[in-house]
């Protein structure tokens, strides 16, 4: 990674910018960035509200209906246990599913915005 | 959350470690030597800043996922949750998920973004579009805080937790086991850098899952692989029957426990994603790609580990009294290693002793590899942050550089030493939930904004990691965990008038609006030709390191 970059001029690498201003301007104004920043925001905010809302639902289902939680399903085990399972399902599922979606829709979009940013360098 | 807290610092199972002592230094001592000898090793790679920070950014999805479970499962979550288990059931489950579900919030929003945009710590991505000097500085003294409070729980548990373990009583014997870890992580650190520090971290993760694993097998067996026996056998062994499964033994015994762990949760599911020795982690691959593999792997990892915690902790309750793991220790910790002796054929049993040393043995790995990851991060931040980017502007050689980290890291382990042995008796064990507040009040809207949101301003970074900072710190001030209560780390003072353990419900919703108000007010213009080079940089890779 580091092999690309230009030479470093002080030694921090932030404090410069490797392309001029003008160019990431462009870059971030182009319509093939706005969509590559749509398919991550569109898809990353909405799953960030809803998993973070899941959880504090549980956690107060866990605090304040605790009859509700201890109903027996099958043998010992309780709504209680299930959705604490359910907790864990559900974070396999979003990270495998959040995957999915960034290597076909994000990650073709990023890898050409940058082929040619630094093509342009 | 006074899960490294030892109240009572009884010998395991009556002298019963004392016998096996040999056995379990033994143990200790081939940990130490093999990882110092990695360390040595690691040291010889180590070059450049990039080798020292970042470990020459080198590592596998697999390595780094392995490396950030070993860096994020502390001995308070090993031992802590299986005891808070043991001892109360379901609400020791309840309080583990969090910790998982946290990492959701790294993968969508964080690590991604992060290792595009920054080089080697979170003052990066924060000052990258911002007046650097003053962002910088809030950025590493938000570090070093959430490092060091972390940090000083792990030393002071270490002392009391391995003394507990090796069955030493003496002063002595506990201060110079906290002076031995101190210098164990400092020779990690100083030497083999983040190479050094990565491999412990890697080994650590391999050594407990395997020992959890081998536990969990063991119990699972006893109850021929049936979950509900299982719980059955918990609930009726631990005599408060069909209430053990259920949630509020706990954090259900007033309206203030119950809102107390709203507040936790709340930091937990935040914190995780500005825990400044999680992030450095995301540094350590390749590319943005890399970085999300190692988080999935992690996911899997920590997720698979916390769900055989449910078997330990159960598994203890079924198959010991209650009152022989709370005469071992009241806070339940030595519950793990009270069930291995038993699964392993009982108390005076060669397979009994054999399983309790493993176990120590993986207890002693793992505060070890926590400890050096965040002495890591806050000599990392230390040196690049507020060294070469504030007080150098900037202008100091790779060569320096790396010396200002190593040196920085003497000194901030030193000084770790000295609170740790300080702090051995005081009940210290809330700087974690501290910690977490921090990271979630601070570190996280700050992140957040930087990457996501186009007007954020430099004032408004500092409104909001000054203001997350200074509100978690002083109602944890005023609360009756540091005064005002039989477990405060003062007990016999009296000076606390916030209700709560957890400051995380005020102080995270003050550090967002901080940053947003901050924004709003202020006078300079949000400097949009560097957003635009972090947005895109951020998003696509271009010119990341």
């Amino acid at each position: 990674m580091d092999t690309a970059s230009p030479p470093p001029q002080g030694n921090d690498y932030t404090q410069r910018a490797a392309l001029g201003a003008v160019a990431y301007r462009e870059a971030q104004e182009s319509a093939e960035f706005a969509d590559l920043r749509h398919a991550h925001r569109s898809f990353a905010f909405p799953l960030t509200i809803a998993f973070v809302t899941w959880y504090l639902l549980y956690v107060l289902l866990s605090i304040y209906a605790g009859g509700f939680m201890g109903t027996k399903l099958v043998g010992n085990i309780n709504v209680a246990f299930v959705l604490g399972v359910a907790q864990f399902v559900s974070t396999f599922l979003i990270a495998w599913w959040y995957s999915r979606h960034a290597e076909s829709k994000l990650d073709p979009k990023a890898d050409a915005i940058k082929a040619r940013l630094e093509g342009q360098a | 959350m006074r899960t490294l807290s030892l109240d009572t610092a009884t010998v395991l199972a009556a002298g019963d470690a004392g016998e096996h002592r040999v056995l379990i230094i033994s143990l200790f001592v081939a940990f130490v030597l093999a990882t110092l000898g990695i360390t040595i090793w690691a040291g010889r790679q180590t070059k450049d800043a990039t080798d020292f920070y970042a470990g020459g950014r080198s590592f596998t999805g697999f390595q780094n996922g392995l490396a950030i479970s070993g860096d994020y499962m502390s001995a308070a979550s090993f031992l802590g949750i299986a005891g808070a288990i043991a001892l109360f059931g379901y609400d020791g489950f309840l309080y583990s998920i969090g910790f998982l579900v946290a990492w959701l919030i790294a993968l969508l929003l964080v690590a991604e973004p992060l290792r595009n945009s920054g080089r080697f710590t979170m003052g990066d991505v924060l000052a990258f579009r911002m007046r650097q000097r003053p962002v910088r500085t809030a950025a590493g003294v938000s570090t070093i805080v959430v490092s060091i409070f972390y940090l000083l729980a792990q030393m002071a548990g270490a002392g009391a937790l391995v003394a507990l373990l090796l069955g030493i009583t003496s002063e002595a014997g506990k201060i110079s086991i906290v002076i031995l870890v101190g210098i164990m992580m400092i020779l990690y650190v100083a030497i083999g850098g983040m190479k050094g520090t990565t491999w412990v971290q890697m080994i650590k993760a391999v050594l407990l899952i395997a020992g959890t694993l081998l536990i969990t097998a063991l119990v699972m067996f006893k109850f021929n692989w049936n979950i509900s026996s299982l719980l059955g056998a918990a609930a009726e062994n631990s005599g408060k029957g069909a209430a053990f499964l259920e949630p509020g033994l706990k954090y259900g015994v007033s309206s203030m426990t119950k809102i107390d762990f709203i507040s936790l949760g709340l930091a937990l599911v935040l914190g995780t994603a500005g825990l400044p020795h999680i992030l450095i982690r995301f540094y350590t691959v390749p590319t943005a790609k890399v970085a999300r593999k190692s988080v999935n792997w992690a996911i899997g990892i920590i997720g698979g580990f916390y769900l055989m915690t449910i078997a330990l902790g159960f598994g203890a309750a079924a198959l010991l009294k209650q009152e022989t793991i709370i005469e071992s220790n009241a806070a339940g910790n030595t519950a793990a290693p009270l069930l291995a002796q038993e699964v392993g054929g009982g108390a005076g049993s060669a397979g009994g002793a054999i399983l309790l040393a493993v176990i120590s043995a993986v207890a002693f790995a793992t505060i070890l590899a926590v400890v050096a990851g965040l002495t890591l991060a806050s000599s990392s931040s230390f040196a690049h942050d507020l060294y070469v980017n504030v007080i150098r502007k900037g202008n100091a050689s790779e060569k320096e550089e790396v010396r200002a980290a190593r040196l920085s890291t003497i000194g901030i382990g030193g000084a770790a030493i000295f609170l740790g042995v300080f702090a051995r008796d005081l009940n210290v064990a809330f700087l974690v939930a501290l910690a977490f507040a921090v990271a979630a009040s601070a570190n996280l809207p700050t992140i957040l904004y930087s990457l996501f949101w186009k007007r954020f301003t430099t004032q408004g970074a500092l409104w909001s990691i000054y203001g997350g900072l200074a509100s978690s710190v002083l109602l944890v001030l005023f609360s009756p965990v540091v005064s005002g209560a039989p477990s405060a780390m003062f007990p016999d003072v009296d000076f606390h008038w916030f209700p709560l353990a957890n400051p995380g419900l005020v102080s995270i919703p003050l550090g967002f609006l901080l940053g947003w108000i901050g924004t709003l007010v202020s006078k300079e213009q949000p400097n949009i030709d560097k957003y635009a080079e972090l947005e895109v940089r951020s998003l696509t890779g271009t010119h990341a390191h």
